[in-house]
């Protein structure tokens, strides 16, 4: 199946062209004009959307029901999908009704774990009970086999099949570093159709991971986007660097944040993003990019403008 | 082995409170192992219950006794005597030894004094870990004698996720190990990296507690 019958996104990767997509995260309550806002702000700045599935284990709206309503306004969703909180039954019968829905781009995870709560900041739901029951690789397979074959897991048929691009996450520093080639070449090799990455600071260690990818042949055939995620603060960095699995921060890069005056700093951020993107373009093998702001996507539009990404093809 | 820690003696309290004579009853296997229902234990709860109690004003006379293995009826006859004279016993024993009990003595309340917590190894002095939750479905022959279905706090079959420490720990606690960690050291070191690029398929769980309840039969040890 050409990516480019499948989606937008599929359709701008298979062009040849740079691939920008940013994160919405869906709203802790049914509250539309919220997601509204964030669809308004980030309009025309990217490829596909991505819609967080329940991150860090906190109840938000269901990553279907916020994909389908930034459809219907006309972005294109990746919707987001961990094995935290389905079995094989959910997760089939959602992929099959998100795909009646119109939504055609999937990320595969297999999601922070429960105890995660918000990273401690909320109570969350460290007492529910996981699932677990197939871990991403294993969900990027049965998308490709829905897709492909029209079959479910245990092989039954489904009456349509179910056109997605396939995605799903590398975290190319986290330990053991050695492994993460592989794991990498496990994905694609289960169907993966695109990569989005952990967070990018550290250029170098990033380059010399893409260049293992490289030398497996693995960017031919899948797309990885790095993530960019626009630094707010010395102190967002540090937290990063120090709690955040797979993201190493370069000293020189918190110095400048801490460095910036108060009121330089949303601009000093947006210069770093600007620069960690042209870098990355120059990465043989990168396709595109996946940049977020956390809790501050109105910088979002500046950084992909500087970047040299807009318009969007 | 079979680990259990005792309860807070307060929930303890709130179960016999009512009653005038119990019998603590503790097992020698698995949990005087971990320390939690051994002789010692018992022989050390008596006591701090009895004087518990007496400050709530409440007084219960207390007796005591050690099963062999709670978990099998025959060890339970030697306490059939004992029994007749409590009403209510609670037992230092696992989840099985608790019912084993209740099965055997129809009429007698019984109370676990224990959360059995997990199928452990004693990996130093007064610490265990979990090493198998019964899956029904061995698969330490493909991860290099390690297992991810236990130790993996997601159970994840194909490697580690991106969760690992920059220490090699699980995201979910600094004193677990990362499961798959350990199998990739070990395969490395077993010179076997390449047979890990293989993509698991989704594990059949009906042999494990999600296929309900096991009763498994061997007609030949069967009378």
């Amino acid at each position: 199946m050409s990516l480019g019958n499948v989606s937008n996104l599929g359709r701008v990767l298979d062009s040849g062209s740079f691939a920008v997509t940013v994160e919405i995260g869906p709203p802790r309550g049914p509250d539309i004009e919220a997601l509204k806002r964030k669809i308004n702000l980030l309009k025309g700045v990217a490829d596909a959307y991505n819609v967080t599935d329940n991150q860090t284990a906190v109840v938000r709206m269901s990553s279907i029901a916020a994909s389908k309503i930034i459809l219907d306004a006309g972005l294109e969703p990746v919707m987001q999908m961990t094995c935290r909180d389905r079995n094989r039954i959910a997760l089939q019968s959602d992929l099959i009704g998100a795909s009646a829905l119109g939504i055609r781009n999937c990320l595969c995870l297999s999601g922070d774990h429960q105890s995660a709560g918000a990273s401690g900041k909320l109570k969350g739901h460290a007492g529910s009970k996981n699932v677990f029951d197939i871990d991403s690789i294993q969900l990027v397979s049965v998308l490709k086999g829905l897709r492909d074959d029209a079959k479910q897991e245990s092989g039954d048929a489904v009456t349509h099949p179910t056109p997605f691009l396939i995605g799903a996450a590398w975290t190319p520093l986290a330990p053991p570093v050695s492994f993460r080639t592989i794991r990498l070449a496990k994905k694609i090799n289960a169907g993966a159709d695109f990569i989005q990455t952990q967070a990018v600071y550290d250029i170098t260690k990033f380059k010399e991971a893409v260049a293992r990818a490289r030398d497996m042949g693995l960017t031919d055939r899948a797309a990885i986007l790095p993530g960019i995620i626009v630094p707010r603060s010395a102190m967002m960095l540090e937290y990063m660097h120090k709690n955040v699995p797979g993201v190493d921060v370069p000293e020189a890069i918190i110095k400048r944040m801490a460095a910036a005056p108060k009121e330089n700093r949303v601009a000093i951020g947006i210069d770093i993003a600007v620069e960690l993107i042209a870098r990355v373009i120059e990465i043989p093998g990168i396709r595109g990019v996946h940049v977020q702001a956390i809790e501050a996507e109105e910088v979002l539009p500046e950084v992909i403008k500087r970047a040299g990404l807009l318009p969007r093809p | 082995m079979i680990f259990g820690e005792q309860k807070p003696i307060e929930a303890l309290i709130e179960k016999i409170a009512g009653h005038k004579k119990i019998l603590i009853a503790g097992c020698a296997t698995c949990v005087a192992e971990c320390a939690a229902g051994g002789e010692e234990e018992v022989e050390t709860l008596a006591p701090l219950l009895s004087m518990a109690l007496r400050k709530k004003g409440i007084e219960i006379s207390i007796e005591t006794c050690v099963i062999e293995k709670q978990c099998e009826y025959e060890f339970l006859e030697e306490i059939a005597e004992k029994i007749l004279h409590v009403d209510a016993v609670l037992s230092l024993a696992c989840g099985i030894g608790v019912q084993a009990l209740a099965e055997r003595f129809k009429n007698t309340p019984v109370y676990p004094a224990v959360n059995t917590a997990a199928l452990t190894i004693r990996e130093q002095e007064g610490v265990w870990a979990t090493r198998c939750v019964a899956c029904g479905d061995c698969v330490l022959g493909e991860t290099f004698g390690i297992c991810p279905v236990s130790r993996c706090s997601k159970s994840l079959l194909n490697g580690p996720c991106g969760g690992t420490r920059s220490s090699g720990k699980c995201e979910i606690s600094e004193e677990l190990d990362c499961a798959w960690g350990l199998i990739i050291d070990r395969a490395e070191s077993c010179g076997k990296t390449e047979t890990l690029i293989t993509v698991n398929k989704p594990k059949n769980w009906s042999t494990s507690s999600h296929g309900g309840p096991k009763r498994k039969e061997r007609k030949d040890l069967k009378p």
